[in-house]
């Protein structure tokens, strides 16, 4: 068969979807009143309401919810009272699943990428015409270049059979780009110096906990279930929290101290803090001594950086830094520095992530009342998984500590970005994520490289942009009609394994994933991957666990017995690092050819007239996942993002409140549409401040398109953290373009 | 017989984050249509840079024991439904805003049907035995529902010692509604 790669494939027109192909109001309505039949308590009344008891699938968190049916639809989501992650309590976004499910922008049927007279359009296929089709350019593209020609960039927790299916078909190029700016520098941080990963939740004891130092995570604008009602439980037993952050956020709000710390200044900053706590003797000597090393050559790197030095960099007064590392220890082993979350600012993530747990080490606060602790995982027995071949390391990222233990993701998004750009990737399976608007080299890197795909499928809900150029569009169901693999690896105060299952039948022609994947295994003869039903499959897993599927299905979740977080007085601690002991100079680090300990580097500076950009997120919305949502986007918070200016600055440029502006950066990229201005005391006067996820490119989203400004279209700067690949993209500023 | 109730709630705003998840729970809870709400969020700053204070409070009728909407309503469709909540009847409504002119706490709205809506403190989940949606969802718990009848009541024991207010109380309306102010100290 000849590959159609050189020929109608060679440049790759965006398409715009049919609205005929996508679901449509008429074809919503349709669906009210048909019910699902798979889970028990059929409907009796005319309105008697069934519980389906599943997990969230807005953002990583996954909390517990409960989803209500009436009549054959959804007619609210609430906190499952069941899950220990939610407690019967849930964020705006768990609330919005209903504007998922019901979004009639979402995809309805598979679609194939046709060229007629030199243009192309899509049209409506059968799933055998999409699956088969997929099957065939996968396998071509496997014979000719390999299984390394074929990579998966996914987000969202129903890539796990698509995974399994391209273990089984030799493929392991797996990544996903929240790696690279979010997650990756802080589990890899954390795993370098205690050995175990911060953890989601985050393995601090906040609710008991007495001080609390925070460094620029905005707890409440991210709405992290668990996390916000554990910090409010402490404030209310009398937490004290110390916010460093450019921006007055809201959990600055709940601060006794805001600290407007110098965008770029964090490594300085806690330098300057262990350095007090050495220096004047405050920090846990003999903890220090039994359970770390490193501590000399700590010594060695933070001695120069005086509060005075580090007042000069942060903009942060010396006593301020002095008066908080003492408080730090006073509180100390209750008091804790909380790792944060988006981790990835510039390139060295990764060794500001250790700053912030070798502060923690240097008070003893582990394994403490208040301090850092460690969660247990459900001893679920592993899947069933039939036996892969060994993963082929050598097609494994490039950069030395990008994981070093049986990875879920083999590289950084960034590469196989890169790869596809050197022809080296031919095939792109994206599933649940908008490349456009996520990779993290910027939006124009991006399309330069979908423009060099041979064959791009997607999988989605929604006709999310790269949607548009993908050859074949699978349109999967939300995560209300489907089930998914067990939510079971995850460590918390108890642990617990959560079942995703359906609450109403797939809407329209979607398919869950796991159902795609399985037609997908099936079409390229690969035997024994899956069960024969997904059913069967969490039965199996549930019933090595002393379950069954029949009893999780009641309450969604199966819980162990509560974690034992604290240490008992003499326990000696071990940590899995290679020298047994908290690692403040890192011997992986060393051995990579990296400094062993957390240097501050000074960062680019804003040019003339330009100012930094810093991001965030609003409580109701994740970002593009939740773009399109109309329940979620009704309020007039939520509808579009402002750009934060700082009165002074705004006066400068002559902007007034509440007028439209374009963004232009250092580059010359001026932002697509026009962003409202705010102008607030919020923020200080080198640094503005947006909300990512917004100003969506693709007509088809209705609600989305053209609402805000893109914070991806801005990024023409980003820094490789050359140790673990993580990209940084926090040297790009941006001026104001006043509407003519 | 069971004691009276006399329902209302302490929002304590030292830890409400102004998510909004009470906005959409009421939402979904009560069918409120597109474009309304029967709740609302406030996010309020003070100051200038850097010494910033913050205060976000749930909103929401104040269920008020001398209510303006319920002396004004020409029809009687606003009434005191003897739990300590001001519900409207929707079928006695005629949809002439008097209520919206005289609410001080701007705590109604038009509903496109044409009568005139606002929160009930989800009087159908009360009778139920349960919290109104907006207290159950809530993952702070800064709201609290109360029934101020309570002989131990735990509204007594969340506001001791704190600095609590009421809004609007020179409108002489004695709202059921009670703010744990954010300039409270932590653990106050």
């Amino acid at each position: 068969m000849n590959m159609s790669h050189g020929q109608d494939m060679n440049r790759r027109d965006f398409i715009k979807i049919s609205s005929l192909f996508l679901a449509g109001s008429a074809a919503m309505s349709t669906q009210i009143g048909r019910t699902f039949s798979g889970t028990g308590n059929a409907l009796a009344g005319e309105h008697a309401e069934k519980v389906v008891h599943s997990f969230c699938e807005h953002c990583f968190w996954r909390c517990g919810i409960a989803a209500h049916v009436r009549d054959g639809r959804i007619y609210k989501i609430t906190g499952s009272e069941h899950h220990p992650l939610s407690n019967g309590k849930l964020c705006p976004r768990g609330t919005g699943g209903i504007g998922q499910i019901y979004d009639p922008d979402r995809l309805a049927h598979p679609l194939i990428r046709e060229r007629k007279g030199g243009q192309s359009t899509y049209r409506k296929a059968t799933w055998d015409e999409a699956i088969t089709l997929t099957a065939e350019k996968l396998y071509q593209i496997k014979e000719k270049y390999g299984p390394q020609a074929i990579a998966m960039l996914h987000h969202g927790y129903g890539y796990t059979f698509f995974k399994e299916m391209f273990k089984s078909f030799g493929v392991n190029k797996f990544a996903k780009p929240s790696f690279d700016f979010c997650c990756g520098p802080r589990h890899q941080g954390y795993i370098l110096t205690y050995g175990h990963s911060a953890g989601t939740p985050e393995g601090i004891d906040i609710q008991n906990s007495k001080y609390v130092i925070f460094f620029g995570t905005h707890y409440g604008e991210n709405m992290h279930n668990t996390a916000v009602q554990e910090i409010s439980e402490g404030i209310r037993r009398g937490l004290k929290i110390v916010v460093f952050d450019p921006r007055f956020s809201t959990l600055a709000g709940k601060a006794e101290k805001w600290l407007p710390i110098k965008a770029g200044t964090d490594i300085a900053m806690m330098q300057a803090m262990m350095n007090v706590l050495i220096t004047e003797n405050l920090y846990d000597k003999q903890f220090v001594e039994e359970n770390t090393v490193g501590f000399d050559e700590l010594w060695a790197e933070v001695r120069e950086m005086t509060p005075e030095k580090a007042a000069e960099i942060t903009d942060i007064p010396a006593e301020d830094i002095r008066d908080v590392a003492r408080r730090f220890a006073s509180f100390a082993p209750s008091a804790a520095v909380h790792p944060g979350r988006r981790t990835q600012w510039y390139a060295d993530g990764t060794q500001r992530v250790r700053c912030i747990a070798i502060l923690n080490a240097l008070v003893g606060n582990y394994k403490m009342p208040g301090g850092v602790v460690k969660y247990e995982k459900y001893k679920l027995p592993k899947a069933p998984h039939h036996h892969y071949p060994e993963f082929e390391k050598e097609i494994w990222s490039q950069y030395p500590l990008f994981t070093d233990i049986k990875p879920s993701n083999t590289m950084a998004s960034h590469e196989v970005m890169q790869q596809t750009m050197n022809d080296e990737i031919k095939a792109w399976f994206v599933y649940g994520v908008n490349v456009p608007e996520t990779v993290t080299l910027g939006r124009k890197a991006t399309l330069e490289a979908i423009d060099k795909v041979d064959f791009l499928v997607a999988v989605d809900t929604l006709p999310m942009e790269v949607t548009g150029y993908a050859d074949v569009v699978l349109p999967e169901c939300t995560y209300l009609e489907r089930y998914d693999d067990l939510d079971g690896g995850r460590p918390y105060r108890t642990p617990f394994v959560a079942l995703r299952q359906p609450a109403v039948e797939p809407m329209f022609d979607s398919k869950p994933g796991n159902e795609i994947a399985r037609m997908l295994a099936d079409k390229l003869d690969l035997h024994g991957v899956f069960e024969d039903s997904v059913e069967e499959y969490l039965d199996k897993r549930l019933k090595a666990a002393g379950s069954s599927l029949e009893e999780v299905k009641k309450t969604g979740v199966l819980l162990g017995e509560p974690t034992d977080l604290y240490r008992k007085p003499g326990e000696k601690l071990t940590f899995k690092t290679p020298s047994g002991k908290i690692e403040l100079a890192s011997s992986k680090m060393r051995e990579a050819g990296f400094s062993a300990v957390p240097k501050y580097i000074k960062h680019p500076e804003a040019p003339e007239g330009y100012y930094r950009i810093l991001t965030g997120r609003k409580p109701m919305l994740t970002f593009g996942r939740t773009a399109n949502n109309r329940f979620l986007n009704e309020l007039p918070t939520a509808r579009e993002n402002d750009i934060w200016v700082n009165p002074e600055v705004a006066k400068q440029h002559g902007l007034t409140h509440g007028e439209y502006v374009h963004l232009k950066n250092q580059a010359g990229v001026v932002s697509e549409f026009p962003i409202r201005v705010k102008v607030t005391e919020r923020i200080r006067k080198d640094a503005v401040y947006m909300v990512h996820g917004y100003g969506h490119y693709f007509k088809k989203l209705n609600w989305a398109y053209k609402r805000g400004a893109s914070h991806n279209q801005l990024i023409s700067q980003t820094e490789i953290d050359k140790a673990i690949g993580a990209v940084g993209f926090q040297n790009n500023f941006v001026t104001f373009i006043k509407e003519a | 017989m069971a004691k009276q109730k006399n329902y209302g709630m302490v929002i304590d705003t030292r830890v409400c984050v102004a998510c909004s998840a009470c906005v959409y729970a009421c939402k979904s809870e009560n069918g409120v249509p597109e474009g309304y709400c029967r709740d609302w969020v406030v996010q309020e700053t003070e100051g200038a840079y850097p010494k910033l204070r913050m205060e976000n409070r749930s909103e929401r009728c104040q269920h008020c024991e001398n209510a303006p909407c319920v002396t004004y309503c020409p029809t009687g469709a606003s009434h005191y439904a003897g739990d300590g909540t001001v519900q409207v009847n929707r079928y006695r409504c005629t949809g002439c805003k008097a209520c919206l002119a005289a609410c001080p706490y701007d705590a109604r709205y038009v509903h496109p049907e044409g009568y005139v809506d606002k929160c009930s403190l989800c009087k159908h989940r009360l009778e139920q035995g349960l919290e109104t949606a907006c207290v159950s969802v809530c993952p702070t718990t800064s709201l609290n529902l109360v029934d101020f009848n309570e002989p131990e009541a735990k509204a007594d024991e969340m506001m001791n010692g704190k600095e609590v207010y009421r809004q609007k109380e020179h409108a002489g309306t004695n709202p059921s509604l009670y703010w744990i102010s954010a300039s409270n100290k932590p653990g106050a």
